[in-house]
């Protein structure tokens, strides 16, 4: 009696545990592919910062922001005479 | 049981085939299990197991700011396989308009290698035109992703900070000087793919990708871009070919900008010439002629011979030296030390160098860096030529006081005017950004760099340079004007003119050399030609840099009181 017992349970603690182990092994793979996923879009990230960072650069340019300023706002370089030294 | 003393034939027989059927079967077993199981694996793994590439970026390139100078960005290349793609005729006109290809151009290159089973039809396009191309659905057609290299600044920086080919490798400046940090190495790891191709599980990672490390160096974009653009516009109105200019911190010991002209677009760099991808500044050599007469007066007051106020005889305005006679512009009379720097007097500079031991002059040459080289670095990097005195002739000792009979690279020259800046120290030169300071070698006492100092100033106030001078802030500086020297002899009529000068010449935190190569027309001196580049590009640069005026009328100074403008 307590022989077949006690394979009855032994027989179902083989079962779940292979159920176990397909059902870890399924969800291995599942954050595998999401792990891939994420990689995909971090690399797109990093693309994309470089990309702003080149267009920030561009709009940015010494130049472009100096025509700006002259034409645009009128603005001029202070003359000599025009300067004031706030000495702390 | 009688069957247990003696079995049956028949028995016996089924036996032995079970046993028979048993031992082929273990035969096998065996066979696949030992001998042929590395054929099998592999079979097995190539049917599931893939090896991929785990990207690794090339290290961005930035100035002192933060700013990048250099970055790469992905881009497709589009390839076909000829064979599946002839059978597309239909499709290619469509194609060709999109990538911007002749016809009949295309329909050779592909029908010459349609044995092949790959072929680029167009490197490195925006991954926005990769996406259309890939929309019409040609099939036959992929894509391939790249790294390009893109460079904001363009022609500002272009020989500094050199460029990549076409397989992402450094080939030129800083990109070449620095590739083994720059470049990623990329990784690679193992997977098992299902049927779809998707990834179900990673069994190895063989190599972590290494992107490669970024990069500070010392310049500053918004400097290159001013000093660009004076260069530019002063080379166009003297008619000069070329030019170039560095600036450096002299405190720190930093390349804050460094341009050359000609220049070029590191993206297109089919149609140049390789003269436009030198640095000049650390490449290209030249006699410094007058703007080396500091350091002769340097080693004449080191020596303790001489005072700023000795006075020397420069009449009749020229001196015979063996066959040589070396000339002064005009005949200046007696000038004492200071005068001889302010007016820039060869006989004066001939002078005080024939009364000095030979050796006094060479190792203050040799000491600020003449005939060394600089250590930045810099791919090409010139050491210039400084001979030994044992081997001068009384003739070099003078020539080399007023700067011929020996070579030097604009950086070199920066360099040696940057001990005349900070009190007589010299620190180690670098490109990239410093952060803490470095401690400099004394290269002459600090009284005797002070008074150079201080002669220097007065070639900017009333001498020779007075057009390098700054609104606002004190200049001291040198110029230079150089009969070039070609295939061994001196040209009449083809000059070098330089200006070397640092600000504010209180204290002073720029230094800067600028050369113009054979400047046309009658503005050839280098106080006509590159003083006045110096004064345009530092009145820029002090305000860039926020370096307080250290003369400004006193009027001005006065407190704040907000004055409308008139």
């Amino acid at each position: 009696m307590i022989r077949s017992l006690a394979i009855i349970v032994l027989f179902l603690a083989t079962l779940s545990s292979a159920l176990a182990s397909i059902w870890v092994r399924h969800e291995a793979r599942k954050l595998v592919q999401q792990l891939q996923a994420l990689d995909e879009v971090r690399d797109e990230l990093y693309e994309e910062w470089g990309r702003l960072q080149l267009e920030q650069a561009t709009w940015g340019t010494h130049s472009r922001l100096e025509a700006i300023a002259r034409k645009n706002l009128g603005m001029t370089v202070p003359r000599g005479e025009q300067a004031i030294v706030v000495s702390p | 049981m009688s069957y247990q003393k003696r079995p049956p034939k028949r028995y016996r027989f089924a036996l032995s085939l079970v046993v028979l059927a048993a031992v082929l079967l273990c035969g096998r077993a065996l066979d696949l299990q030992f001998a042929r199981k590395g054929f099998l694996q592999s079979q097995g793994n190539d049917r599931y197991l893939r090896t991929v590439a785990m990207r690794a970026n090339r290290g961005t390139i930035t100035d002192r700011n933060g700013e990048p100078l250099a970055i790469s960005t992905p881009v497709y290349s589009i390839w076909v396989d000829p064979g599946e793609f002839l059978r597309e005729r239909r499709r290619w006109p469509e194609l060709a308009r999109l990538l911007d290809f002749d016809l009949g151009r295309m329909k050779h290159t592909v029908n010459a290698h349609a044995d092949r089973k790959f072929l680029f039809l167009r490197r490195q396009v925006d991954p926005e035109l990769a996406r259309r191309v890939m929309a019409l659905g040609v099939s036959g057609l992929s894509l391939q992703r790249e790294y390009r290299r893109y460079y904001p600044t363009s022609e500002v920086t272009a020989q500094v900070i050199g460029f990549t080919n076409i397989d992402d490798q450094g080939q030129e400046g800083i990109e070449l000087a620095h590739e083994a940090e720059l470049r990623g190495i990329p990784g690679a790891k193992r997977i098992i793919q299902d049927r779809l191709g998707r990834v179900v599980e990673n069994v190895a990672r063989l190599r972590p990708a290494q992107p490669g490390r970024d990069l500070t160096p010392s310049l500053d974009r918004r400097l290159q871009h001013v000093v660009y653009r004076e260069l530019n516009s002063a080379l166009r109105e003297l008619g000069a070919p070329a030019g170039s200019v560095v600036i450096l911190n002299p405190q720190t010991g930093e390349v804050l900008a460094m341009v050359n002209q000609p220049s070029f677009n590191p993206h297109r760099r089919g149609e140049i010439s390789a003269r436009a991808f030198r640095n000049r500044v650390a490449t290209d050599l030249f006699e410094p002629g007058s703007t080396i007469k500091p350091f002769t007066v340097a080693a004449a007051l080191e020596s303790g011979r001489y005072r700023p106020s000795t006075p020397i005889d420069t009449q009749p305005g020229y001196i015979k030296l063996g066959r040589r006679t070396v000339r002064d512009l005009h005949n200046y009379g007696v000038l004492d030390v200071s005068g001889v720097i302010k007016k820039s007097s060869d006989v004066g500079a001939s002078k005080i160098a024939m009364s000095l031991p030979p050796g006094l002059l060479w190792r203050m040459f040799s000491k600020v860096g003449f005939g060394h080289s600089s250590n930045s670095g810099f791919p090409g990097e010139h050491l210039g030529r400084l001979r030994h005195y044992r081997g001068w002739k009384p003739i070099d000792q003078a020539t080399m006081a007023f700067g011929y009979g020996l070579s030097v690279t604009g950086l070199q020259l920066a360099r040696a005017y940057c001990s005349i800046a900070t009190d007589g120290l010299l620190r180690p030169l670098t490109f990239q950004r410093r952060a803490t300071p470095v401690n400099g070698e004394r290269m002459m006492s600090a009284k005797t760099a002070r008074l150079v100092r201080s002669m220097l100033e007065r070639v900017v106030q009333e001498g020779t340079g007075t057009r390098a001078s700054v609104a606002g802030y004190r200049v001291a500086g040198k110029t230079g004007t150089v009969h070039k020297n070609i295939d061994g002899r001196y040209s009449n009529d083809r000059y070098i003119a330089l200006f070397a000068g640092m600000v504010p010449a209180s204290r002073p935190r720029l230094v800067a050399v600028v050369v113009v190569d054979e400047p046309r027309g009658s503005k050839h001196f280098g106080g006509e030609a590159a003083a006045p580049l110096f004064g345009a590009i530092m009145a820029d640069a002090v305000r860039l840099m926020n370096i307080p005026p250290d003369a400004l009328l006193a009027t001005s100074t006065r407190l704040a009181a907000a004055r409308p403008e008139p």
